[in-house]
């Protein structure tokens, strides 16, 4: 037996910050740095995201006390410490999860994962994907640095094959994730490719992230200048033009001979699919961002309908609930 | 014909034990459920014990698929449900072989004749009809394996399906409804009421007409053949055991344990949000709290068990009431959480319905096994509560308690139910809505902190592990309240101002005031009963101390041996962690200490490393409740040696 979810009567959501209390006036990203002391190493890519993440969560003109950031563990797990909003530093790759149970609970809450690719596609690849699927409300920034850095320098799901690490001196074995393909085939409402080093391109794939409604996923490319130093530099600098390329809503592209314009609203992924398998060039932007109802709304959505299905006090139907049944009185 | 003159006695029993048992398909759980109800709504008091294979449908026929359903009545207090049944009814075969063992002799079997082909005989490893009269090798009548008991073979099959001809069924429709007719022929026997069983049939089959009308019929059926047929010479009466006044209803411990749940979110005005995932035989607490989403509960059915406590905890975290249920092998997969949960200091529930182990184990029967692994199954030093009901009904109780702790004193805390208790019932005096308890979630609203540079004195910003100093729990402050924004996390947080801390001295001040904290639990319990029938000459010598689910066992066994002429002292502890502050001074008061309990000795070991008392352990582990009989000859023998 089955449910139609298509008629729910649910209020048409566009913003995935419909239901987060606004701010009057502005902000600024002094109110949005907490007083800890910022300790990644120096040069990582981190820095830059933070500080992109800092300059742009005042232009969102949110409440920051409805602003949560979870993360999992590793290197870029520590961005809620350096974050003045509510923040929770979880354990390894459980933030999907606990971010699923607050974004449920709180409609008025505008939550985000910080994870890595370590913590989100290795130890928690099933919340991710699960995340994913249900379409829950959350804004989910994944760190590929390609490597473990806070346990110093093993590969990681995303690492290439043949990568010589202190746990593989003859070469990775493994065959690396492809983010973006990964959330892709878990039917993710909204994948989006973005690098550290380019501020502004961040910011207007997190912008569009924020205002996604249900489970956005962002690769972020992020450099680790201890561990795996230039990972990314072939899509930086002047000459990176050749081996990057920005993707826009009706782009020409052509993968495999087949040429076609770029349609991020299409329902049928394959086209997206195709074009996140490319490695020459490199597409960054928005892959995907297509509308279904997000689990959280639904889950409240069947909450209120019950409540308003009944009535009396919540203590008269407590009542009524243990006196239901076969019962007998004993005089 | 039989005689219209004929006349049958009515014997009246102070109690009886009857277990219904057959093939996993055949509905005896239905069926035992429903002589439950009908005793219960007659005001008896009463015990189950359901026991099902964790095989679905196990191949028909066979001894693994063999499933029964216990339950005890009687005109007083009863404690248990029996040690041994004095009626058996067996559908088939495999159910009369998998359960002769556990007979007295004397005991009443009535067998379904219709499944006993040769064919089922070879499936239950009978070579020959064990209701021939000189079964078993012997040759000589009498001497057969039934030889020792009162067996009635009747085909209630074929009996069934000429009694619903009328409604058209398939035979082998016809012939599902023959629990039916077993319910009505026993119902007869013991007097029971028969119209709630007909409205629920009603109620059941209400959109398959000709299947409720067969089930009514072969119900009724069954109750007149018991009537007329000479092969039941009397039937029985037990009448009602006195009870406190009050409105009752029948409850297994999964559905107390729910309700109490629903409960602790009206009585905090918190909204319960429970995050679980699929787990023997702990799932009919997330299916019965999916029904009551008008409370305002959320289940979230998560994609496994860590995704479940994890959502809990960023409920809790968002301020709800964060539940996850599951057994012993989800506690272990949710460890990790657990002790997140235990450095956040938020309030988290982990029901844990305890089933043998380890590992798989055995899904659908019962153990106490997980105590240690809810004491000590966490990395670091990481202690939480752990609250423990007693019976079926306590299950509501318990699970309000739990929620009291929690969000008292902002920590996880662990309910240890079992199987026994989960599946099990027993009659269970409803309460009124103003005698439960009211827990108040006190969150934090204002800055609780005077900074360096507050201008006039006040406090001006949010330190979110000061602590209140009666409980040292810390503030709960919710996302969405402006001035308390603020970071928690699993890394070691310096006392007060919670910004990560690697420093010596403050680490070793946290570990303890979590300790600490979890020890001021105590203080807010009421002083421990110990039922103790001391006389000029002091107290007994012998004290039984039990926990959880062996209470039943435990007392039942305590008042056998005093029946006798024997004093001996009984506890209960309903709180594992912490245990009560006058614990170990009753303990010291007695000679000798015995603990019974479904392990190898966790609470008797807890009790010898805490308090330096001889505990000595009684330890059953067959998945079953302790046979009272059984722990009454073991406290028998502590008792003679001393005096």
């Amino acid at each position: 037996m089955t449910t139609d979810l298509t008629d729910l009567g649910l209020p048409e959501l566009r913003s995935g910050v419909e239901l987060v209390p606004s701010q009057d006036g502005p902000q600024s990203a002094k109110e949005y740095t907490s007083d800890q002391e910022v300790r990644w190493c120096p040069g990582c890519g981190d820095y830059a995201v933070l500080k992109a993440v800092q300059g742009f969560l005042p232009d969102l003109g949110l409440r920051r006390e409805n602003i949560v950031f979870v993360s999992g563990i590793g290197c870029s797990s520590r961005f809620p410490y350096y974050l003045d909003t509510y923040g929770m530093h979880s354990i390894h790759g459980r933030a999907p999860a606990i971010a699923t149970g607050l974004a449920t609970a709180r409609p008025d809450l505008s939550v985000w994962v910080v994870t890595g690719d370590g913590d989100a596609l290795s130890i928690g690849g099933n919340h991710l994907i699960h995340a994913l699927r249900r379409n829950v409300n959350l804004t989910i920034l994944l760190f590929n640095n390609r490597i473990y850095g806070l346990t110093k320098g093993q590969y990681s799901p995303t690492s290439e094959t043949g990568k010589i690490t202190k746990s593989t001196p003859m070469g990775s074995i493994d065959h690396p994730f492809n983010p973006v393909s990964l959330a892709l085939g878990a039917e993710a409402t909204f994948v989006a490719r973005t690098i550290d080093s380019d501020r502004k391109h961040l910011t207007s794939v997190l912008t569009a992230a924020a205002a996604h409604r249900g489970a956005a996923l962002v690769e972020i490319y992020q450099n680790c200048p201890i561990f795996n130093d230039g990972a990314y530099d072939d899509l930086k600098g002047a000459d990176a033009g050749q081996r990057l390329v920005r993707l826009e809503p009706g782009l020409e592209v052509t993968v495999d001979g087949q040429t076609w314009q770029h349609d991020p609203h299409a329902e049928d992924p394959s086209a997206q699919f195709a074009l996140s398998r490319l490695e020459t060039p490199v597409p960054v932007g928005i892959f995907r961002q297509v509308q279904r109802p997000t689990y959280d709304d639904l889950a409240r959505h069947q909450v209120t309908t019950a409540q308003a299905a009944t009535d009396g006090t919540p203590e008269e139907r407590l009542a009524r609930l243990l006196g239901a049944g076969d019962t007998w009185t004993v005089l | 014909m039989p005689d219209p003159g004929f006349v049958k006695e009515i014997r009246r029993l102070d109690g009886v034990v009857i277990r219904f048992a057959g093939d996993s398909g055949d509905g005896m759980q239905l069926t035992g459920d429903r002589f439950t109800q009908e005793s219960a709504v007659f005001g008896n008091d009463l015990v189950t014990l359901p026991n099902f294979p964790a095989e679905i449908r196990a191949p028909q026929g066979t001894l693994p698929g063999v499933s029964s359903f216990q339950v005890h009545i009687a005109d007083h207090d009863v404690l248990t449900p029996g040690d041994a049944p004095d009626v058996l009814v067996a559908m088939n075969p495999a159910a009369l072989r998998a359960n002769l063992g556990d007979l007295p002799k004397g005991a009443v079997v009535i067998v379904d004749t219709h499944d006993f082909t040769a064919r089922n005989l070879a499936k239950a490893g009978y070579a020959e009809s064990p209701l021939e009269e000189d079964a078993g090798g012997s040759g000589r009548p009498g001497e057969g394996p039934l030889a020792d008991y009162q067996v009635h073979p009747v085909d209630l099959t074929g009996m069934t399906v000429t009694a619903v001809k009328e409604f058209g069924l398939s035979r082998k429709d016809a012939a599902r409804a023959k629990n039916m007719f077993a319910l009505g022929l026993v119902s007869w026997m013991y007097g029971r009421p028969t119209d709630p069983t007909t409205a629920f049939l009603e109620r059941r089959f209400a959109k398959a007409p000709a299947i409720r009308d067969a089930n009514i019929t072969a119900f009724k059926a069954g109750w007149a053949f018991g009537e007329t047929t000479e092969a039941f010479t009397s039937s029985y009466e037990i009448r009602p055991a006195p009870m406190s006044p009050g409105s009752y209803r029948n409850i297994t411990g999964n559905l107390a344990l729910a309700y109490g749940l629903v409960a602790a979110g009206v009585r905090s005005g918190l909204p319960v949000f429970l995050g679980s995932y699929p787990i023997t035989p702990a799932s009919d607490i997330l299916h019965e709290l999916s029904k009551h989403k008008a409370f305002g509960v959320t289940t979230f059915q998560a994609e496994d068990e860590i995704a479940g406590v994890g959502a809990a905890l960023g409920a809790s975290f968002a301020g709800s009431l964060g539940v996850t249920t599951t057994s012993g092998p989800g506690i272990a997969l949710k460890s990790e959480t657990i002790g997140l949960a235990v450095a956040l200091e938020l309030p988290l529930l982990i029901v844990d319905v305890q089933r043998g182990g380890p590992s798989t184990g055995l899904p659908t029967k019962t153990e106490q096994a997980d105590l240690l692994q809810a004491m000590y199954g966490r990395n670091g030093e990481a202690p939480v509560p752990i609250v423990a009901p007693a019976t079926p009904g306590d299950c509501f109780d318990a699970a309000l308690e739990a929620a009291r702790i929690a969000v008292t004193y902002r920590t996880p805390v662990m309910l240890l139910s079992d199987g026994y208790l989960a599946n099990g019932s027993e009659p269970w005096r409803i309460p009124e809505i103003t005698e439960l308890p009211t827990i108040d979630p006190g969150f934090a609203t204002d800055p609780n902190h005077v900074s360096t540079s507050s201008p006039d004195g006040q406090p001006d910003e949010f330190w979110p592990y000061l602590r209140d100093d009666e409980t040292l729990a810390r503030p709960w402050a919710l996302p969405g309240t402006p001035g308390l924004e603020h970071r928690v996390g699993g890394l070691e947080k310096g006392e007060g101002h919670g910004n990560i801390s690697y420093d010596p001295a403050n680490h070793d001040h946290m570990v303890r005031t979590r300790a600490a904290k979890v020890q001021r639990v105590a203080d807010s319990l009421p002083p421990l009963e110990v039922d103790d029938p001391a006389d000029d000459a002091g107290p007994a010598g012998l004290l039984v101390v039990g926990w959880g689910s062996t209470y039943g066992p435990i007392t039942a066994a305590v008042r056998q041996v005093r029946r006798a002429g024997y004093r001996v002292a009984q506890l209960h502890l309903r709180h594992l962690n912490p245990f009560p502050n006058d614990l170990g001074d009753i303990l010291r008061r007695y000679d000798k200490v015995l603990v019974p309990e479904m392990n190898l000795g966790q609470l008797s070991r807890l009790l010898r490393a805490e308090y330096l008392v001889d505990a000595v352990g009684f330890n059953v582990v067959r998945g079953l409740p302790i046979r009272a009989a059984e722990l009454a000859d073991v406290i028998g023998q502590f008792v003679k040696e001393e005096s």
